[in-house]
């Protein structure tokens, strides 16, 4: 290979379960070092994908290569990749010391040097107090940082992370995504995150995929998969959006709602765009340019914000500052040139 | 103290469910009162009493019988009894490991297999089940006769003489008893294997094992419990069998099983039989207590 590619690159990967397509023609170069998430609804092929890096499934073509070594043919055990599974495989039977040791004992590695590592893995993750107890009693949260010990201690060059805080409560999964991306930045090392949940793959990635069907749909990093969504899907699938669709002629977008200037200039005559809900401005007097007219019909708290459902549209306005509005009152709503995204199919 | 109580949604008072417990496990208790607890008494009585000259028993007691077992004979000391015991132990052991040793492939190929042809290889497993055990033995003379290809093949290497079965022989017995256990080991240990957690099997993988470090602790202690209660259904009967052993061995191979069926049987010795089935249940019983020992924390049935 002629260009120096660290990292892993995935080409052209296809994989099918009878007449399903699980991964359909996925090329991915993943860099060294970064912390990349699979992002995608159940049943999208992402955990197929990370099963196939790892080497526990066997694509129908297609090249995975690590550090321009070719490692498609390597079985799991051979490939210097370790995985944290979704339900933390635990060995029951063994201590936490031991299941952590166990990539290391199964290569043979001197007593000292496993002791040597393990430890330093433990007090990593503030797990050392209980090394000599077993995985049942611990809680969800424990075994979750003694299922990363056991794949980190192993100095893998690449990290795969299957949905590991779908187990935990979501107070512990805010605080362990954290966390999680604060272990990696220190590591340095790369990590590949599988994930349905938005929320953690826009706190821990440096970079995004998002999957629907085998596909890859939108890539690049957390602000450009959520401030500019390429489609429908993806606007809808992270967080909140408000869709509106029009013709776009003379320069400018005509909708239902009314006539805007947006920044972008779409491809197309007829179609989307999108508008995130925090980004719509709302106030007393009438903007310049983009204002509509609306009225309030509900108004959900949040906690930290208030979703506010306005007509017509209906329209989602997420705001914080909260002025003394009442279901009924008539307020303007400014829709930012900037802000629109334009969609494509 | 007539406490009253919600006892799975019915409202009772601890007297009248005491009492209904009670009502449901008498006919159980005096079930194994009646036909176990009594009989072993009786067994215990009778292997201190003596032969009298014509077979009959006669209520003299002594320690004359267990004497006679441990190789204290007329004639002197001899190993004979002992020799027989150790041999039965060993056949229970081999086939017990031979059973466990078969049974792994086996449950693994079906319970691969998709879920609706599943039930036909387990059915396959179970059909022997609805013969008799003696005409099963029997069966087995047909297959080992001297025409048929496996003695061919063993008189062909010169292992037996051409013209020969190949029994009676300890091959025979292991043959036999092999055949008549493989299901007390497949059966549980299937229930196991088909709820196995592979993710366990990855997570090795994963973690750069070998297959026999896979084995060892990604699927062994999860089919403990079935393996546990096989080698129990196994092992327990294997050590009194007699039937395949008198049929298959011949006289060469004689068991503690073969042994005892002797004395109640030509010998009519019964206050010997009755001590050499003693002998052999505290042989069992020790069997157990060390399996227990080394399989700490897991639970026997």
């Amino acid at each position: 290979m002629t260009t120096e590619m660290k990292g892993l690159n995935l080409k052209e990967i296809n994989k099918s379960y009878g007449n399903v397509k699980a991964v359909d023609n996925v090329s991915l170069d993943i860099k060294s070092g970064e912390f990349f998430t699979l992002l995608g609804p159940s049943g999208c092929g992402k955990t197929t994908l990370l099963r196939i890096i790892a080497g526990l499934e066997l694509q129908d073509s297609g090249l995975v290569v690590l550090d321009d070594e070719d490692i498609t043919i390597q079985p799991a055990i051979k490939r210097q990749i370790n995985t944290v599974f979704q339900s933390y495989a635990l060995f029951p039977h063994l201590t936490i010391f031991e299941n952590i040791a166990f990539g290391l004992r199964s290569r043979k590695i001197a007593d000292s040097e496993v002791n040597k590592r393990v430890n330093k893995a433990l007090e990593m993750l503030e797990i050392d107090s209980m090394q000599k107890r077993f995985p049942h009693q611990l809680s969800g949260g424990q075994n979750q940082r003694v299922a990363l010990a056991r794949a980190l201690v192993n100095e893998p060059k690449v990290l795969l992370l299957d949905e590991p805080m779908s187990a935990l409560d979501a107070k512990l999964r805010a605080q362990v995504q954290v966390e999680l991306r604060r272990l990696q930045q220190r590591l340095g090392q790369t990590f590949i995150l599988v994930t349905h949940d938005q929320d953690e793959a826009l706190v821990v990635s440096d970079r995004i995929a998002v999957m629907k069907d085998g596909e890859i749909v939108q890539f690049g990093t957390p602000e450009q998969v959520y401030d500019y969504p390429k489609n429908k899907f993806v606007a809808e699938f992270l967080g909140a959006a408000n869709l509106i669709s029009g013709t776009y002629h003379d320069g400018r977008l005509h909708t239902d709602l009314g006539v805007f200037e947006i920044e972008d200039t779409p491809s197309w005559d007829k179609g989307d765009v999108a508008i995130r809900p925090e980004w719509i401005k709302m106030s007393d007097i009438k903007p310049e340019i983009n204002a509509i007219k609306a009225t309030v019909k509900e108004i959900i708290y949040r906690g930290t914000n208030f979703d506010i459902w306005l007509d017509p549209g209906p329209l989602r306005v997420r705001t914080s500052s909260y002025k003394k509005i009442k279901i009924g009152d008539e307020v303007w709503l400014e829709l930012g040139a900037k802000e629109m995204a334009v969609l494509h199919e | 103290m007539n406490k009253l109580m919600i006892w799975y949604g019915e409202l009772l008072s601890q007297k009248s469910l005491i009492k209904r417990g009670f009502l449901f496990l008498t006919p159980g208790m005096l079930w194994l009162i009646i036909f176990l607890v009594l009989p072993g008494l009786i067994l215990i009585v009778v292997s201190f009493a003596t032969r009298g000259s014509y077979g009959e028993l006669v209520w003299e007691f002594s320690f004359e019988n267990y004497k006679r077992l441990l190789g204290y004979g007329i004639f002197g000391w001899t190993p004979d009894y002992l020799l027989i015991l150790l041999r039965s132990v060993i056949v229970a052991i081999v086939t017990t490991a031979l059973s466990v040793l078969l049974s792994y492939p086996l449950c693994f190929f079906i319970a691969g297999k998709p879920e609706r042809t599943r039930y036909l290889w387990l059915t396959i497993v179970i059909i022997p089940f609805w013969t008799n055990m003696v005409i099963r033995t029997y069966a087995w003379f047909l297959i080992l006769a001297p025409e048929m290809p496996f003695a061919r093949i063993a008189a062909f290497f010169k292992l037996i003489s051409p013209g020969m079965p190949l029994y009676p022989s300890a091959f025979a017995v292991y043959l036999g008893m092999i055949s008549m256990f493989l299901p007390f080991v497949a059966l549980p240990l299937f229930s196991s294997v088909e709820r196995l957690d592979w993710t366990l099997v990855e997570a090795a993988q994963d973690l750069y094992s070998s297959n026999v470090r896979i084995f060892m602790h990604a699927i062994l202690p999860q089919t403990l419990p079935g393996l546990s209660v096989g080698v129990i259904l196994t092992f327990v009967p294997a050590m009194g069998m007699f039937v395949v052993p008198d049929l298959l061995g011949g006289a060469k191979y004689m068991l503690v099983g073969n042994l005892i069926q002797q004395q109640f049987g030509t010998s009519r010795d019964w206050a010997f039989g009755a001590a050499i089935s003693m002998g052999l249940m505290v042989l069992t019983m020790f069997s157990l207590y060390l399996y227990k020992r080394k399989s700490k924390g897991v639970d026997l049935i």
